[in-house]
């Protein structure tokens, strides 16, 4: 064998690797996420459900699940709870991590235990989100720790029932989501910024820019791949959000349906074991989340492509 | 060439190993499972199973079986497992449900061997094939259940099967505190407390006198449902209609000018909160409990020490007392149905007869226990006798229940009672918390409905 042959050959094998290790992704993924989501879609076009212990159908009905949900649901009411508390949790979220992050990567800050502060504003995330949304439950409720504090300081005179009111409800959503994922996206925000050649920043320097100057000319612009990530995860989480109003309102999306989300009401028609109407649901969401996706992935990439 | 061979046998083996580890050991053991039950069924078949599973939703029926049945564990030979899921929304039917569809493919000692049914949903299973007769399957006679109340049969009977039989029956009471009543009304005495609450109008006049003097009428939203429910014209539900009974909207009113006025303490059924109300603490008084109620959960929510020793001056224990109320009606109660497919029959059968036809047992589990249990002989027996109650400070309450018992009309319910009363309660509760209008709360209630119910229309 010559030295050149020998060459040849590694070479070949490496890519065949590389698919071979691929493919125990490729299967999991299609056994357990493809193939369920085509019969998803399947099963969106058949009335099915338990009626006691009865099973009805499976029968076709077309569109009829469709049709259902957008006229006789609450669908778009439950889209726009799920947007409302999105936003809320994530517009306080990218703004404090935006600033710890710029903070934590500058260097002429120096920071001092800024490993420690790394730490602990991660933190909350490795709470289970039922723990976490079972702890302000307690914290919050009507004889709880909270309402006691603002009545000894005089703040309150009775009582506040956070859950009866919408805006007490969906705040302590919106609150513990920003808590459990600041930290993340802190980080996230950190490795992008720190991919960011650090000879730019000196030369802003030396051409005499201020730090807000630095951070919307040079760390901004330089950030968006990544900023496009957080939204899109943060966006795709958001319309997924369940755990916690589920747990925090008992299931109900208490006070009148303000804080269901999509995902509560399909986990409504599942617990009737009905198949048909949640797999209509799952479709629809599914298409939302894609188009969603999408529409950001241009609106900030496109931009620097221009 | 080798080097390569070889390393493509390492990445083969590898990845051979990881995906055997992801799905094969699971495989493997299925089969071992299955191999090994289907030769104990064949050596077993006439035998008993060697596990009785029983699915209920809290450990009162188990501490009933533990304190007088659990002697004939020894006797079968078998060992008792309960499976406990919450009742609250419809989690422990579901699980139930399940369970019992995968019936025929269980292993012996998974199957379900005995389940107990609430009076809300009692029909949706003995209308199924899943319950058995526990005359014709089971081997009770009809003289084992002569003793027991008509009511309690009726209500688990389809087309003259009786499948299911429980060991209580469940006549609804008021149970007040006698040291408000001797407060507040100047006397504790059951019959005068009595005449004094006899309709809703009169009621409502003794609620306004306790918000007077600085106590509730009663602790929360859902407390006075069951007196409404029970007493409605028409079922939940007809031809897949739902049906909102005037009554109900008569709980609804009532509710709402209780709540506005003051005269109940904004508490929810079963919650912290409602407990601490029965308990030392509470300025309540009285609460709507029907007989498992006040032996079972009141009784343990007036302790002060709930491991302390259950006699006067542990709490408020003998502050108690009950009488008839406004109107007759009835709450809960447990049947036992035998599950089909169950390899414990001989079993299954002397447990319901110990506990549900067994007089001698009955009695001792009223006196022992306060519970009123379902033998009408032995009831009156002690409702005529000189027998007293320490909790309810000396009276006999059973007399009270003896009376109650025969007033229990079940021709109103329906497949769907648990699911549709706890959706309109829960939705009530928004409308008498003020945060929504009687409408929207119909509509939110009709909205949960369908999606607990998808054949039900509005």
């Amino acid at each position: 064998m010559t030295a050149s042959n020998k060459n040849k050959t590694k070479h070949v094998s490496y890519k065949k690797w590389g698919y071979l290790f691929l493919i125990p992704f490729f299967l999991v993924y299609g056994v357990f996420s493809f193939i369920p989501m085509i019969s998803t879609f399947y099963y969106s076009f058949f009335e099915n459900y338990m009626s006691g212990l009865k099973e009805i159908g499976p029968t076709f009905v077309g569109f009829d699940n469709y049709i259902k949900l957008f006229t006789e649901g609450d669908l778009l009411k439950y889209f726009e709870n799920t947007i409302i508390l999105w936003v809320l949790g994530f517009v306080p979220q990218i703004v404090i991590s935006l600033i710890l992050a710029a903070w934590f990567t500058d260097t002429r800050l120096k920071l001092k235990c800024s490993g420690f502060f790394k730490t602990v504003i991660y933190m909350p995330n490795l709470i289970m989100a039922s723990s976490f949304a079972m702890l302000f439950f307690a914290l919050f409720s009507n004889n709880g720790p909270i309402n006691l504090i603002l009545m000894n300081a005089g703040i309150i005179k009775e009582p506040f029932h956070f859950m009866s009111s919408t805006a007490g409800a969906r705040g302590l959503i919106a609150l513990m989501n920003f808590l459990m994922w600041y930290g993340n996206t802190t980080i996230l925000l950190m490795a992008g910024m720190m991919g960011i050649d650090t000879a730019l920043f000196e030369a802003a320097e030396v051409d005499g820019a201020t730090p807000s100057q630095v951070f919307s000319k040079i760390t901004m612009p330089l950030l968006k791949p990544i900023l496009a990530y957080v939204i899109i995860t943060s966006l795709i989480g958001g319309l997924q959000m369940f755990d916690l109003p589920q747990i925090l309102t008992n299931g109900k999306g208490g006070p009148d349906r303000t804080t269901m989300t999509l995902i509560m009401y399909l986990n409504n028609h599942l617990y009737s074991k009905n198949y048909g109407m949640a797999g209509a649901l799952s479709v629809i969401l599914f298409l939302v989340t894609g188009t969603l996706s999408i529409w950001v992935f241009k609106a900030i990439t496109g931009q620097r492509e221009k | 060439m080798k080097k390569k061979v070889l390393s493509i046998m390492l990445a083969a083996s590898v990845m051979a190993t990881m995906l055997a580890g992801c799905g094969g050991t699971d495989a493997s053991t299925q089969t071992e499972g299955k191999a090994s039950t289907q030769a104990e069924n064949a050596s077993s078949s006439l035998e008993e199973g060697k596990v009785v599973n029983i699915y209920c939703w809290n450990d009162e029926f188990k501490s009933r079986y533990e304190a007088y049945a659990k002697d004939l564990e020894e006797k079968h030979g078998v060992t008792v497992n309960f499976v406990i899921v919450a009742n609250e929304n419809n989690a422990y039917q579901n699980n139930l449900d399940a369970a019992l569809q995968a019936q025929e493919s269980a292993a012996s000692d998974d199957k379900v061997d005995i389940f107990l049914v609430e009076a809300d949903y009692a029909s949706k299973y003995t209308k199924s094939e899943y319950a058995l007769d526990v005359v014709g399957d089971v081997g009770l006679t009809a003289d084992d259940l002569s003793q027991q109340y008509q009511y309690t049969k009726d209500i688990v009977t389809v087309d003259g099967v009786q499948k299911g039989t429980t060991w209580q029956a469940t006549p609804g009471l008021f149970a007040y505190r006698r040291s408000i009543a001797k407060e507040v009304l100047g006397t504790d005495d059951p019959a005068m407390v009595q005449e004094k609450l006899s309709d809703w109008a009169k009621f409502d006049e003794v609620a306004s006198k306790m918000k007077d003097a600085g106590y509730f009428m009663l602790s929360g939203y859902d407390d006075s449902f069951r007196a409404f429910s029970n007493n409605v014209s028409t079922p939940w539900v007809e031809a897949n209609k739902i049906v909102v009974d005037d009554n109900i909207m008569n709980w609804v009113k009532q509710t709402k000018t209780y709540t506005d006025k003051g005269y109940n303490n904004k508490t929810t059924l079963w919650a912290p909160e409602w407990s601490a109300d029965q308990g030392p603490d509470g300025k309540v008084f009285g609460f709507f409990y029907s007989t498992w109620g006040i032996n079972f959960t009141l009784l343990g929510n007036s302790l002060a020490d709930a491991e302390g020793e259950k006699a006067v001056g542990n709490g408020i224990f003998g502050d108690y007392a009950v009488c008839e109320g406004p109107q007759a009606y009835y709450w809960g109660g447990t049947w036992i149905c035998a599950a089909k497919g169950t390899d414990n029959i001989s079993f299954i059968k002397d447990m319901m007869y110990r506990l549900t036809c067994d007089a001698e047992t009955m009695k001792k589990i009223t006196l022992d226990t306060q519970d009123y249990t379902n033998n009408e002989a032995a009831m009156n027996e002690i409702a005529s006798s000189d027998y007293s109650s320490d909790f309810l400070g000396g009276q006999n309450h059973i007399a009270l229940f003896a009376e109650a018992a025969k007033k229990i009309d079940m021709s109103n319910i329906s497949d769907y009672d648990q699911g549709l009363n706890e959706a309109l309660q829960q939705t009530m509760h928004e409308y008498f918390e003020g945060n929504v209008d009687e409408q929207t709360a119909l509509e939110n209630f009709y909205q949960s409905a369908i999606e607990k119910y998808p054949e039900l229309t509005k």
